[in-house]
Protein backbone atom coordinates (compact mmCIF):
# COMPACT_ATOMS: atom_id res chain seq x y z
CA UNK A 1 0.00 0.00 0.00
CA UNK A 2 1.09 3.39 -0.87
CA UNK A 3 0.84 4.92 2.91
CA UNK A 4 1.67 8.48 2.09
CA UNK A 5 -1.02 8.42 -0.46
CA UNK A 6 -3.13 7.19 2.21
CA UNK A 7 -2.08 9.94 4.70
CA UNK A 8 -3.02 12.17 1.84
CA UNK A 9 -6.91 10.59 1.89
CA UNK A 10 -6.91 10.67 5.81
CA UNK A 11 -6.09 14.30 5.94
CA UNK A 12 -8.51 15.42 3.32
CA UNK A 13 -11.28 13.90 5.17
CA UNK A 14 -10.20 15.10 8.45
CA UNK A 15 -10.19 18.31 6.42
CA UNK A 16 -13.63 18.09 5.25
CA UNK A 17 -14.81 16.44 8.61
CA UNK A 18 -13.39 19.90 11.24
CA UNK A 19 -14.74 22.26 8.13
CA UNK A 20 -17.91 20.60 8.26
CA UNK A 21 -18.18 20.21 12.08
CA UNK A 22 -16.98 23.84 13.13
CA UNK A 23 -14.58 22.12 15.30
CA UNK A 24 -11.58 20.06 15.68
CA UNK A 25 -8.14 20.11 16.67
CA UNK A 26 -6.77 20.29 13.02
CA UNK A 27 -2.98 20.95 13.70
CA UNK A 28 -2.42 17.98 15.77
CA UNK A 29 -4.18 15.72 13.50
CA UNK A 30 -2.39 16.79 10.37
CA UNK A 31 1.48 16.11 12.66
CA UNK A 32 0.14 12.60 13.93
CA UNK A 33 -1.55 11.51 10.61
CA UNK A 34 1.51 9.66 9.29
CA UNK A 35 2.08 7.57 12.20
CA UNK A 36 -1.39 7.06 12.52
CA UNK A 37 -1.63 5.79 9.01
CA UNK A 38 1.33 3.46 9.61
CA UNK A 39 0.38 1.81 12.72
CA UNK A 40 -2.99 0.90 11.61
CA UNK A 41 -1.84 0.09 7.53
CA UNK A 42 1.08 -1.54 8.34
CA UNK A 43 2.21 -2.61 11.81
CA UNK A 44 -0.99 -2.63 14.27
CA UNK A 45 -2.40 -6.36 14.21
CA UNK A 46 -5.94 -5.66 14.62
CA UNK A 47 -8.89 -4.93 12.38
CA UNK A 48 -12.88 -5.09 12.47
CA UNK A 49 -13.22 -8.65 12.71
CA UNK A 50 -10.69 -8.70 15.55
CA UNK A 51 -12.29 -6.18 18.20
CA UNK A 52 -12.83 -8.64 20.34
CA UNK A 53 -9.55 -11.18 20.15
CA UNK A 54 -7.30 -10.98 22.92
CA UNK A 55 -4.60 -11.25 20.92
CA UNK A 56 -5.11 -8.04 18.95
CA UNK A 57 -2.62 -5.09 19.50
CA UNK A 58 -3.60 -2.54 21.84
CA UNK A 59 -3.54 1.34 20.77
CA UNK A 60 -4.45 3.97 23.11
CA UNK A 61 -4.58 7.70 21.69
CA UNK A 62 -3.66 9.85 24.36
CA UNK A 63 -3.65 12.51 23.12
CA UNK A 64 -7.15 12.28 22.35
CA UNK A 65 -8.18 15.61 21.00
CA UNK A 66 -6.53 14.52 17.77
CA UNK A 67 -9.15 11.68 17.32
CA UNK A 68 -10.62 13.46 14.37
CA UNK A 69 -7.40 11.41 12.37
CA UNK A 70 -8.00 8.21 13.92
CA UNK A 71 -11.99 8.14 13.72
CA UNK A 72 -11.37 8.72 9.45
CA UNK A 73 -8.49 5.36 9.99
CA UNK A 74 -11.00 3.36 11.43
CA UNK A 75 -13.86 4.27 8.95
CA UNK A 76 -11.56 4.11 6.19
CA UNK A 77 -10.56 0.35 8.14
CA UNK A 78 -14.35 -0.54 8.40
CA UNK A 79 -14.59 -0.72 11.80
CA UNK A 80 -17.15 1.75 11.87
CA UNK A 81 -19.54 2.97 9.07
CA UNK A 82 -18.11 6.13 6.64
CA UNK A 83 -21.47 7.74 7.14
CA UNK A 84 -21.82 7.82 10.87
CA UNK A 85 -18.63 10.63 10.65
CA UNK A 86 -21.08 13.14 9.66
CA UNK A 87 -22.56 13.20 13.21
CA UNK A 88 -18.80 14.14 14.11
CA UNK A 89 -19.58 16.64 17.04
CA UNK A 90 -23.33 16.52 16.77
CA UNK A 91 -25.97 16.23 19.38
CA UNK A 92 -25.76 13.01 20.77
CA UNK A 93 -23.49 11.68 18.49
CA UNK A 94 -21.16 8.76 19.85
CA UNK A 95 -18.00 10.57 17.79
CA UNK A 96 -17.28 13.58 20.18
CA UNK A 97 -14.36 15.67 20.14
CA UNK A 98 -12.17 13.10 22.15
CA UNK A 99 -12.50 9.13 21.81
CA UNK A 100 -14.22 7.09 23.65
CA UNK A 101 -15.15 3.40 23.36
CA UNK A 102 -18.61 2.89 22.54
CA UNK A 103 -16.73 3.86 19.07
CA UNK A 104 -15.65 -0.07 17.67
CA UNK A 105 -12.42 -0.30 17.28
CA UNK A 106 -11.59 2.35 20.38
CA UNK A 107 -10.03 0.70 23.86
CA UNK A 108 -10.53 3.08 26.45
CA UNK A 109 -11.66 6.81 26.88
CA UNK A 110 -9.26 9.45 26.57
CA UNK A 111 -8.51 13.22 26.43
CA UNK A 112 -8.02 14.25 30.09
CA UNK A 113 -4.11 14.24 28.78
CA UNK A 114 -1.36 11.81 30.55
CA UNK A 115 -3.69 8.90 31.22
CA UNK A 116 -2.30 6.86 27.97
CA UNK A 117 0.90 5.78 28.94
CA UNK A 118 -0.11 4.25 32.29
CA UNK A 119 -3.74 2.50 30.68
CA UNK A 120 -0.84 1.15 27.96
CA UNK A 121 1.21 -0.19 31.32
CA UNK A 122 -1.85 -2.11 32.12
CA UNK A 123 -2.68 -3.34 29.15
CA UNK A 124 1.09 -4.53 28.56
CA UNK A 125 1.22 -5.86 31.76
CA UNK A 126 -1.93 -8.47 31.17
CA UNK A 127 -1.03 -9.24 27.74
CA UNK A 128 2.37 -10.79 29.56
CA UNK A 129 0.13 -12.10 32.57
CA UNK A 130 -1.74 -13.99 30.11
CA UNK A 131 1.42 -15.21 28.07
CA UNK A 132 -0.25 -13.04 24.73
CA UNK A 133 2.31 -11.84 21.97
CA UNK A 134 0.65 -8.67 21.13
CA UNK A 135 2.23 -5.56 21.67
CA UNK A 136 0.42 -2.18 23.26
CA UNK A 137 1.08 1.44 21.35
CA UNK A 138 0.61 4.70 23.09
CA UNK A 139 0.38 7.59 20.75
CA UNK A 140 1.25 10.78 23.40
CA UNK A 141 1.03 14.72 22.52
CA UNK A 142 4.28 16.54 23.46
CA UNK A 143 2.98 19.32 25.76
CA UNK A 144 1.15 16.16 27.98
CA UNK A 145 4.77 15.11 28.86
CA UNK A 146 4.12 17.70 31.54
CA UNK A 147 1.54 15.84 33.32
CA UNK A 148 3.41 14.14 36.60
CA UNK A 149 1.27 11.01 35.37
CA UNK A 150 3.25 10.08 32.32
CA UNK A 151 6.04 9.86 33.98
CA UNK A 152 4.66 7.59 37.26
CA UNK A 153 3.89 5.62 34.06
CA UNK A 154 7.03 5.75 32.55
CA UNK A 155 8.74 4.68 36.13
CA UNK A 156 6.52 1.25 36.12
CA UNK A 157 7.01 0.56 32.61
CA UNK A 158 10.73 0.35 32.82
CA UNK A 159 10.51 -1.51 36.63
CA UNK A 160 8.55 -4.00 34.79
CA UNK A 161 10.99 -4.04 31.71
CA UNK A 162 7.48 -4.30 29.31
CA UNK A 163 9.01 -4.77 26.21
CA UNK A 164 5.52 -5.69 24.51
CA UNK A 165 5.15 -1.43 25.32
CA UNK A 166 5.86 0.90 22.43
CA UNK A 167 4.80 5.12 22.99
CA UNK A 168 5.26 7.58 20.38
CA UNK A 169 5.70 11.32 20.96
CA UNK A 170 3.95 13.12 18.21
CA UNK A 171 6.64 15.85 19.03
CA UNK A 172 5.86 18.93 17.26
CA UNK A 173 6.63 21.24 19.50
CA UNK A 174 3.60 23.56 19.66
CA UNK A 175 0.74 23.36 22.20
CA UNK A 176 -2.18 25.64 22.94
CA UNK A 177 -0.11 28.56 24.69
CA UNK A 178 2.61 28.41 22.70
CA UNK A 179 6.05 26.69 21.76
CA UNK A 180 6.17 23.41 24.45
CA UNK A 181 9.55 25.02 25.22
CA UNK A 182 8.22 28.29 25.89
CA UNK A 183 5.04 26.92 28.04
CA UNK A 184 7.14 24.15 30.25
CA UNK A 185 10.73 23.19 28.59
CA UNK A 186 11.27 19.42 28.15
CA UNK A 187 14.39 19.97 27.07
CA UNK A 188 16.87 16.86 26.46
CA UNK A 189 13.57 14.84 26.34
CA UNK A 190 15.15 11.52 24.94
CA UNK A 191 18.08 11.93 27.97
CA UNK A 192 14.64 12.51 30.29
CA UNK A 193 13.01 8.85 29.13
CA UNK A 194 16.44 7.13 28.87
CA UNK A 195 17.16 8.37 32.09
CA UNK A 196 13.95 6.60 33.19
CA UNK A 197 14.97 3.59 31.98
CA UNK A 198 13.86 3.77 27.70
CA UNK A 199 15.10 2.67 24.59
CA UNK A 200 14.41 6.07 22.84
CA UNK A 201 14.35 6.38 19.13
CA UNK A 202 14.39 9.55 17.84
CA UNK A 203 12.57 9.93 14.32
CA UNK A 204 14.32 13.35 12.86
CA UNK A 205 11.40 13.72 10.29
CA UNK A 206 8.43 12.22 12.27
CA UNK A 207 5.96 12.52 9.01
CA UNK A 208 8.78 10.82 6.94
CA UNK A 209 7.15 7.55 6.28
CA UNK A 210 10.58 5.58 6.04
CA UNK A 211 11.66 6.61 8.98
CA UNK A 212 8.42 6.24 11.33
CA UNK A 213 8.53 2.58 9.72
CA UNK A 214 11.97 2.06 10.60
CA UNK A 215 11.61 3.51 14.28
CA UNK A 216 8.39 1.53 14.49
CA UNK A 217 10.13 -1.76 13.62
CA UNK A 218 13.29 -1.00 15.86
CA UNK A 219 11.54 -0.80 18.54
CA UNK A 220 9.00 -4.07 17.93
CA UNK A 221 12.29 -5.56 17.63
CA UNK A 222 13.76 -4.14 21.21
CA UNK A 223 13.44 -7.07 23.83
CA UNK A 224 15.15 -5.11 27.09
CA UNK A 225 12.29 -2.79 28.15
CA UNK A 226 10.16 -0.39 26.89
CA UNK A 227 10.68 1.70 23.47
CA UNK A 228 9.98 5.57 23.13
CA UNK A 229 9.76 6.74 19.38
CA UNK A 230 9.65 10.78 19.75
CA UNK A 231 8.94 11.69 16.00
CA UNK A 232 9.59 15.26 15.68
CA UNK A 233 6.44 16.25 14.06
CA UNK A 234 5.09 19.57 12.33
CA UNK A 235 2.15 20.61 13.54
CA UNK A 236 -0.27 21.09 10.28
CA UNK A 237 1.86 19.01 8.48
CA UNK A 238 0.78 18.75 4.55
CA UNK A 239 -0.96 22.32 4.60
CA UNK A 240 2.18 24.76 4.63
CA UNK A 241 -0.55 27.61 5.06
CA UNK A 242 -0.91 26.32 8.60
CA UNK A 243 2.32 24.53 9.10
CA UNK A 244 4.14 25.10 12.55
CA UNK A 245 1.88 28.01 13.23
CA UNK A 246 0.52 27.98 16.87
CA UNK A 247 -2.54 29.21 16.14
CA UNK A 248 -3.72 26.19 14.51
CA UNK A 249 -3.87 23.99 17.38
CA UNK A 250 -8.02 23.94 16.84
CA UNK A 251 -8.86 27.01 14.60
CA UNK A 252 -11.36 26.32 12.18
CA UNK A 253 -10.60 27.30 8.56
CA UNK A 254 -13.08 29.62 6.85
CA UNK A 255 -14.08 29.08 3.07
CA UNK A 256 -11.29 30.40 1.72
CA UNK A 257 -8.95 28.74 4.00
CA UNK A 258 -10.54 25.18 3.21
CA UNK A 259 -10.57 25.84 -0.33
CA UNK A 260 -6.56 26.64 -0.02
CA UNK A 261 -6.03 24.23 1.84
CA UNK A 262 -7.47 21.19 -0.21
CA UNK A 263 -5.59 22.59 -2.88
CA UNK A 264 -2.31 22.78 -0.87
CA UNK A 265 -3.03 18.90 0.47
CA UNK A 266 -3.72 18.02 -3.48
CA UNK A 267 -0.06 19.52 -4.43
CA UNK A 268 1.35 17.81 -1.49
CA UNK A 269 0.08 14.57 -3.15
CA UNK A 270 1.45 15.89 -6.57
CA UNK A 271 4.90 16.53 -5.33
CA UNK A 272 5.48 12.80 -4.14
CA UNK B 1 -13.49 -8.59 66.57
CA UNK B 2 -10.68 -11.04 65.51
CA UNK B 3 -10.11 -9.64 61.97
CA UNK B 4 -9.92 -6.23 60.81
CA UNK B 5 -12.54 -5.95 57.22
CA UNK B 6 -9.49 -5.64 55.22
CA UNK B 7 -7.93 -8.83 56.30
CA UNK B 8 -11.37 -10.74 55.61
CA UNK B 9 -11.73 -9.38 51.93
CA UNK B 10 -8.05 -10.31 51.40
CA UNK B 11 -8.86 -14.17 52.12
CA UNK B 12 -11.82 -13.39 50.19
CA UNK B 13 -9.57 -12.45 47.37
CA UNK B 14 -6.94 -15.62 48.01
CA UNK B 15 -9.75 -18.09 47.36
CA UNK B 16 -11.06 -16.71 44.54
CA UNK B 17 -7.76 -16.02 42.77
CA UNK B 18 -7.00 -19.90 43.96
CA UNK B 19 -9.27 -20.58 40.63
CA UNK B 20 -9.56 -17.08 38.78
CA UNK B 21 -5.99 -16.37 37.26
CA UNK B 22 -7.63 -13.08 36.07
CA UNK B 23 -7.77 -11.36 39.19
CA UNK B 24 -5.29 -9.16 39.71
CA UNK B 25 -4.30 -6.90 43.26
CA UNK B 26 -2.84 -4.19 42.87
CA UNK B 27 -0.51 -1.64 45.78
CA UNK B 28 0.76 1.37 46.19
CA UNK B 29 3.22 0.30 48.69
CA UNK B 30 0.46 -0.51 50.56
CA UNK B 31 0.25 -4.25 50.61
CA UNK B 32 1.17 -4.21 54.56
CA UNK B 33 -1.28 -1.89 55.32
CA UNK B 34 -4.24 -2.77 53.39
CA UNK B 35 -3.19 -6.73 54.59
CA UNK B 36 -2.60 -8.09 50.95
CA UNK B 37 0.97 -9.50 52.26
CA UNK B 38 -0.34 -12.96 51.94
CA UNK B 39 -2.08 -12.26 48.65
CA UNK B 40 1.45 -10.76 46.62
CA UNK B 41 3.15 -13.49 48.35
CA UNK B 42 0.91 -16.33 47.59
CA UNK B 43 0.27 -14.92 44.05
CA UNK B 44 3.11 -13.22 43.03
CA UNK B 45 1.83 -13.57 39.20
CA UNK B 46 -1.95 -11.97 39.73
CA UNK B 47 0.31 -9.01 42.24
CA UNK B 48 1.24 -5.65 40.69
CA UNK B 49 3.20 -3.40 42.58
CA UNK B 50 3.29 0.56 41.53
CA UNK B 51 5.21 1.94 44.67
CA UNK B 52 3.91 5.52 46.07
CA UNK B 53 1.94 6.51 42.83
CA UNK B 54 -1.96 6.47 43.10
CA UNK B 55 -2.58 7.85 39.63
CA UNK B 56 -0.93 5.12 38.32
CA UNK B 57 -2.43 2.72 40.62
CA UNK B 58 -6.23 3.51 39.39
CA UNK B 59 -4.99 3.98 35.16
CA UNK B 60 -2.68 0.64 35.39
CA UNK B 61 -5.64 -1.13 37.07
CA UNK B 62 -8.48 -0.23 34.34
CA UNK B 63 -5.66 -1.31 31.88
CA UNK B 64 -5.16 -4.46 33.02
CA UNK B 65 -9.45 -4.68 33.27
CA UNK B 66 -9.99 -3.65 29.47
CA UNK B 67 -8.06 -6.75 28.85
CA UNK B 68 -10.39 -9.39 31.04
CA UNK B 69 -8.18 -8.77 34.30
CA UNK B 70 -10.72 -8.30 37.46
CA UNK B 71 -8.49 -6.07 39.31
CA UNK B 72 -8.89 -4.43 43.13
CA UNK B 73 -6.53 -1.03 43.79
CA UNK B 74 -5.49 -1.28 46.87
CA UNK B 75 -4.28 2.37 48.49
CA UNK B 76 -5.37 4.22 51.71
CA UNK B 77 -8.59 5.89 50.94
CA UNK B 78 -7.41 9.59 51.52
CA UNK B 79 -5.39 9.23 48.30
CA UNK B 80 -7.50 7.01 46.85
CA UNK B 81 -10.76 9.01 46.64
CA UNK B 82 -9.26 12.74 46.15
CA UNK B 83 -5.30 12.43 44.52
CA UNK B 84 -7.04 9.61 41.88
CA UNK B 85 -9.90 10.71 41.29
CA UNK B 86 -9.58 12.05 37.60
CA UNK B 87 -8.43 8.57 37.27
CA UNK B 88 -11.30 6.62 39.04
CA UNK B 89 -13.58 9.18 36.90
CA UNK B 90 -11.90 9.12 33.82
CA UNK B 91 -10.32 5.27 33.50
CA UNK B 92 -12.81 3.85 35.48
CA UNK B 93 -16.38 5.16 35.95
CA UNK B 94 -16.14 6.49 32.23
CA UNK B 95 -14.54 3.95 30.57
CA UNK B 96 -16.32 1.17 32.91
CA UNK B 97 -13.51 -1.25 33.15
CA UNK B 98 -13.93 -3.60 36.05
CA UNK B 99 -11.80 -2.10 38.66
CA UNK B 100 -13.14 -2.48 42.59
CA UNK B 101 -10.84 0.61 44.77
CA UNK B 102 -10.53 -0.73 48.30
CA UNK B 103 -9.71 2.25 50.18
CA UNK B 104 -7.87 1.11 53.02
CA UNK B 105 -7.82 2.80 56.79
CA UNK B 106 -10.60 4.86 55.53
CA UNK B 107 -12.25 8.05 57.52
CA UNK B 108 -10.25 8.77 60.72
CA UNK B 109 -8.63 5.58 61.15
CA UNK B 110 -5.48 7.83 61.03
CA UNK B 111 -6.59 9.96 63.35
CA UNK B 112 -3.29 11.21 65.03
CA UNK B 113 -2.07 11.51 61.35
CA UNK B 114 -3.71 14.75 60.49
CA UNK B 115 -5.93 15.69 57.80
CA UNK B 116 -3.69 14.88 55.17
CA UNK B 117 -4.36 11.09 55.84
CA UNK B 118 -8.09 11.40 57.06
CA UNK B 119 -10.64 9.95 54.15
CA UNK B 120 -13.42 12.02 55.55
CA UNK B 121 -15.41 13.40 52.15
CA UNK B 122 -14.56 10.18 50.27
CA UNK B 123 -18.55 9.29 49.88
CA UNK B 124 -19.33 12.89 48.67
CA UNK B 125 -16.55 12.42 46.26
CA UNK B 126 -16.72 9.00 44.18
CA UNK B 127 -20.19 8.78 44.44
CA UNK B 128 -20.72 12.16 42.71
CA UNK B 129 -19.34 10.17 39.87
CA UNK B 130 -21.80 9.00 37.27
CA UNK B 131 -21.54 4.90 37.13
CA UNK B 132 -19.22 5.06 40.40
CA UNK B 133 -20.99 2.57 43.36
CA UNK B 134 -19.83 3.27 47.07
CA UNK B 135 -20.03 0.92 49.57
CA UNK B 136 -18.93 1.28 53.56
CA UNK B 137 -19.10 -2.51 55.35
CA UNK B 138 -19.67 -2.65 58.96
CA UNK B 139 -17.97 -5.62 59.97
CA UNK B 140 -15.84 -8.14 58.67
CA UNK B 141 -18.66 -10.44 58.80
CA UNK B 142 -20.30 -8.40 56.42
CA UNK B 143 -17.48 -7.60 54.51
CA UNK B 144 -16.32 -10.76 53.54
CA UNK B 145 -20.56 -11.25 52.30
CA UNK B 146 -19.80 -7.72 49.96
CA UNK B 147 -16.90 -8.85 48.42
CA UNK B 148 -17.39 -12.52 47.26
CA UNK B 149 -20.68 -10.48 45.68
CA UNK B 150 -18.89 -7.83 44.40
CA UNK B 151 -16.14 -10.20 42.82
CA UNK B 152 -18.96 -11.95 41.03
CA UNK B 153 -20.42 -8.60 39.40
CA UNK B 154 -17.77 -6.75 36.22
CA UNK B 155 -18.60 -3.04 37.23
CA UNK B 156 -16.68 -0.47 38.88
CA UNK B 157 -16.76 -0.10 42.64
CA UNK B 158 -15.70 2.04 45.58
CA UNK B 159 -15.37 0.04 48.93
CA UNK B 160 -13.78 2.27 52.01
CA UNK B 161 -13.25 -0.29 55.09
CA UNK B 162 -11.62 1.04 58.69
CA UNK B 163 -7.75 -0.21 59.90
CA UNK B 164 -8.46 -1.86 62.96
CA UNK B 165 -11.03 -4.71 63.81
CA UNK B 166 -13.94 -4.24 64.85
CA UNK B 167 -16.96 -5.13 66.99
CA UNK B 168 -18.67 -7.56 65.36
CA UNK B 169 -22.30 -6.42 64.30
CA UNK B 170 -23.22 -9.51 62.84
CA UNK B 171 -22.93 -13.23 64.27
CA UNK B 172 -21.03 -15.80 62.81
CA UNK B 173 -23.68 -18.08 60.04
CA UNK B 174 -26.36 -15.87 60.61
CA UNK B 175 -25.32 -12.65 58.49
CA UNK B 176 -27.88 -11.40 56.60
CA UNK B 177 -27.26 -9.61 53.22
CA UNK B 178 -28.88 -8.77 49.94
CA UNK B 179 -26.52 -7.09 47.70
CA UNK B 180 -27.93 -3.29 47.34
CA UNK B 181 -30.07 -3.77 50.35
CA UNK B 182 -29.72 -2.39 53.41
CA UNK B 183 -29.79 -4.40 56.38
CA UNK B 184 -32.03 -4.21 59.54
CA UNK B 185 -30.63 -5.01 62.57
CA UNK B 186 -33.79 -3.99 64.45
CA UNK B 187 -37.38 -3.31 63.76
CA UNK B 188 -39.10 -0.38 65.36
CA UNK B 189 -41.77 2.55 65.24
CA UNK B 190 -40.39 5.60 66.69
CA UNK B 191 -37.25 6.40 65.31
CA UNK B 192 -35.10 5.27 62.79
CA UNK B 193 -31.16 5.02 62.99
CA UNK B 194 -29.49 4.56 59.94
CA UNK B 195 -25.65 3.94 59.66
CA UNK B 196 -22.91 3.27 58.18
CA UNK B 197 -19.18 1.70 58.64
CA UNK B 198 -18.16 1.68 61.94
CA UNK B 199 -21.07 3.25 63.32
CA UNK B 200 -23.01 0.37 62.68
CA UNK B 201 -22.02 -0.77 65.74
CA UNK B 202 -23.02 2.49 67.60
CA UNK B 203 -26.55 2.34 65.93
CA UNK B 204 -26.58 -1.13 67.15
CA UNK B 205 -26.34 -0.60 70.92
CA UNK B 206 -27.94 3.11 70.95
CA UNK B 207 -31.26 0.74 69.63
CA UNK B 208 -30.93 -0.87 72.70
CA UNK B 209 -30.49 1.73 74.89
CA UNK B 210 -33.18 3.26 73.32
CA UNK B 211 -35.31 0.16 74.06
CA UNK B 212 -34.64 -0.22 77.57
CA UNK B 213 -36.08 3.38 77.92
CA UNK B 214 -39.46 2.28 76.21
CA UNK B 215 -38.74 4.08 72.92
CA UNK B 216 -38.67 1.30 69.78
CA UNK B 217 -36.01 2.67 66.84
CA UNK B 218 -35.02 0.54 63.76
CA UNK B 219 -31.98 0.21 63.43
CA UNK B 220 -30.46 0.31 59.67
CA UNK B 221 -27.15 -0.95 58.32
CA UNK B 222 -26.49 1.26 55.24
CA UNK B 223 -23.60 -0.08 53.80
CA UNK B 224 -25.08 0.51 50.23
CA UNK B 225 -24.34 4.22 50.15
CA UNK B 226 -24.75 4.23 46.16
CA UNK B 227 -26.81 2.69 45.09
CA UNK B 228 -28.28 3.90 48.08
CA UNK B 229 -31.12 1.53 49.13
CA UNK B 230 -34.16 4.14 48.97
CA UNK B 231 -37.05 1.90 49.70
CA UNK B 232 -35.78 0.99 53.13
CA UNK B 233 -35.30 4.45 53.85
CA UNK B 234 -39.25 5.46 52.66
CA UNK B 235 -40.59 2.43 54.35
CA UNK B 236 -39.12 3.17 57.93
CA UNK B 237 -39.49 6.75 57.51
CA UNK B 238 -43.94 5.68 56.95
CA UNK B 239 -43.63 3.62 60.08
CA UNK B 240 -41.00 6.49 62.67
CA UNK B 241 -41.61 10.07 63.52
CA UNK B 242 -37.86 10.81 63.33
CA UNK B 243 -34.49 9.99 61.76
CA UNK B 244 -30.74 9.86 63.30
CA UNK B 245 -28.58 9.04 60.94
CA UNK B 246 -24.62 8.77 61.59
CA UNK B 247 -21.60 8.13 60.01
CA UNK B 248 -17.71 8.91 59.82
CA UNK B 249 -17.76 11.31 56.77
CA UNK B 250 -18.73 15.24 56.65
CA UNK B 251 -22.79 16.64 56.26
CA UNK B 252 -22.07 17.43 52.92
CA UNK B 253 -22.59 14.33 49.97
CA UNK B 254 -22.97 11.65 53.02
CA UNK B 255 -25.11 9.20 54.24
CA UNK B 256 -27.00 12.21 56.14
CA UNK B 257 -27.49 13.98 53.28
CA UNK B 258 -28.53 11.49 51.06
CA UNK B 259 -30.97 9.97 53.88
CA UNK B 260 -32.81 14.16 53.99
CA UNK B 261 -33.17 14.15 49.79
CA UNK B 262 -34.92 10.96 49.73
CA UNK B 263 -36.86 11.47 52.48
CA UNK B 264 -37.80 15.11 51.28
CA UNK B 265 -39.36 13.97 48.34
CA UNK B 266 -41.96 11.57 49.71
CA UNK B 267 -41.93 11.30 53.58
CA UNK B 268 -40.51 15.18 55.14
CA UNK B 269 -39.53 13.57 58.47
CA UNK B 270 -37.43 15.58 61.44
CA UNK B 271 -33.80 14.49 60.84
CA UNK B 272 -30.28 14.95 62.83
CA UNK B 273 -27.60 14.05 60.87
CA UNK B 274 -24.76 12.71 63.21
CA UNK B 275 -20.95 13.53 61.42
CA UNK B 276 -17.83 15.01 61.18
CA UNK B 277 -17.15 18.50 60.97
CA UNK B 278 -16.62 20.80 58.35
CA UNK B 279 -13.73 21.24 59.64
CA UNK B 280 -10.17 19.63 59.89
CA UNK B 281 -11.01 16.83 62.22
CA UNK B 282 -9.14 16.96 66.11
CA UNK B 283 -6.57 14.77 66.13
CA UNK B 284 -6.50 10.99 68.34
CA UNK B 285 -7.53 7.73 68.32
CA UNK B 286 -10.52 7.32 66.08
CA UNK B 287 -12.64 6.36 69.15
CA UNK B 288 -11.41 9.68 71.05
CA UNK B 289 -12.29 11.07 67.86
CA UNK B 290 -15.47 9.82 67.68
CA UNK B 291 -16.39 10.28 70.94
CA UNK B 292 -15.57 13.84 70.87
CA UNK B 293 -18.51 14.59 68.12
CA UNK B 294 -20.44 12.41 69.35
CA UNK B 295 -20.27 9.93 66.83
CA UNK B 296 -20.97 6.97 69.52
CA UNK B 297 -24.34 5.38 70.75
CA UNK B 298 -25.01 7.98 73.55
CA UNK B 299 -24.95 10.69 70.89
CA UNK B 300 -27.76 8.66 69.08
CA UNK B 301 -29.66 8.12 71.78
CA UNK B 302 -29.64 12.30 72.67
CA UNK B 303 -30.64 13.00 69.33
CA UNK B 304 -33.31 10.63 69.02
CA UNK B 305 -34.43 11.73 71.99
CA UNK B 306 -34.53 15.33 71.81
CA UNK B 307 -36.52 15.09 67.93
CA UNK B 308 -39.15 12.91 69.99
CA UNK B 309 -39.47 15.47 72.35
CA UNK B 310 -38.67 12.67 75.10
CA UNK B 311 -37.19 13.34 78.23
Amino acid sequence: MDLKAKATQIRAQVLNMIYTAGTGHIGGDFSETDILVALYYKYLNCGPKMVENPERDRFVLSKGHCVEALYCILADKGFIPQEELATYSQFGSKYIGHPNNKVNGIEMNSGSLGHGLALGVGMALAGRMDKRSYKTYVLMGDGELAEGSVWEAAMAAAHYKLNNLIAIVDRNGLQISGTTEQVMAHGDLAGRFSAFGWNVIELEDGNDMGQICAGIEAAQAYEAGPTVIIAHTTKGKGCPSIENNVAWHHKVPTDTQYEAMQIELKAGEQHE
Amino acid sequence: MSEANKQVICQVLMEKAATDKDIVVLCSDSRGSGSMTDFANAFPEQFVEVGIAEQNLVTISAGLASCGKKTVAVSPASFLSTRSMEQVKVDVAYSHTNVKLLGISGGVSYGALGMTHHSNNDIAVISSIPGMRVYIPSDRLQSRKLFEALMEDQEPAYIRVGRNAVADVYEEGNVPFTMDKATVLQEGSDVAIIACGEMVKAAQEAGRQLAEQGISAEVIDMYCLKPLDREAIQRVAAKCKAVVTIEEHVLIGGLGSMVCQTLCATHPLPVKCLTLPDTPVVTGKSQQVFDYYGLNADGIVVAAKELLGAE
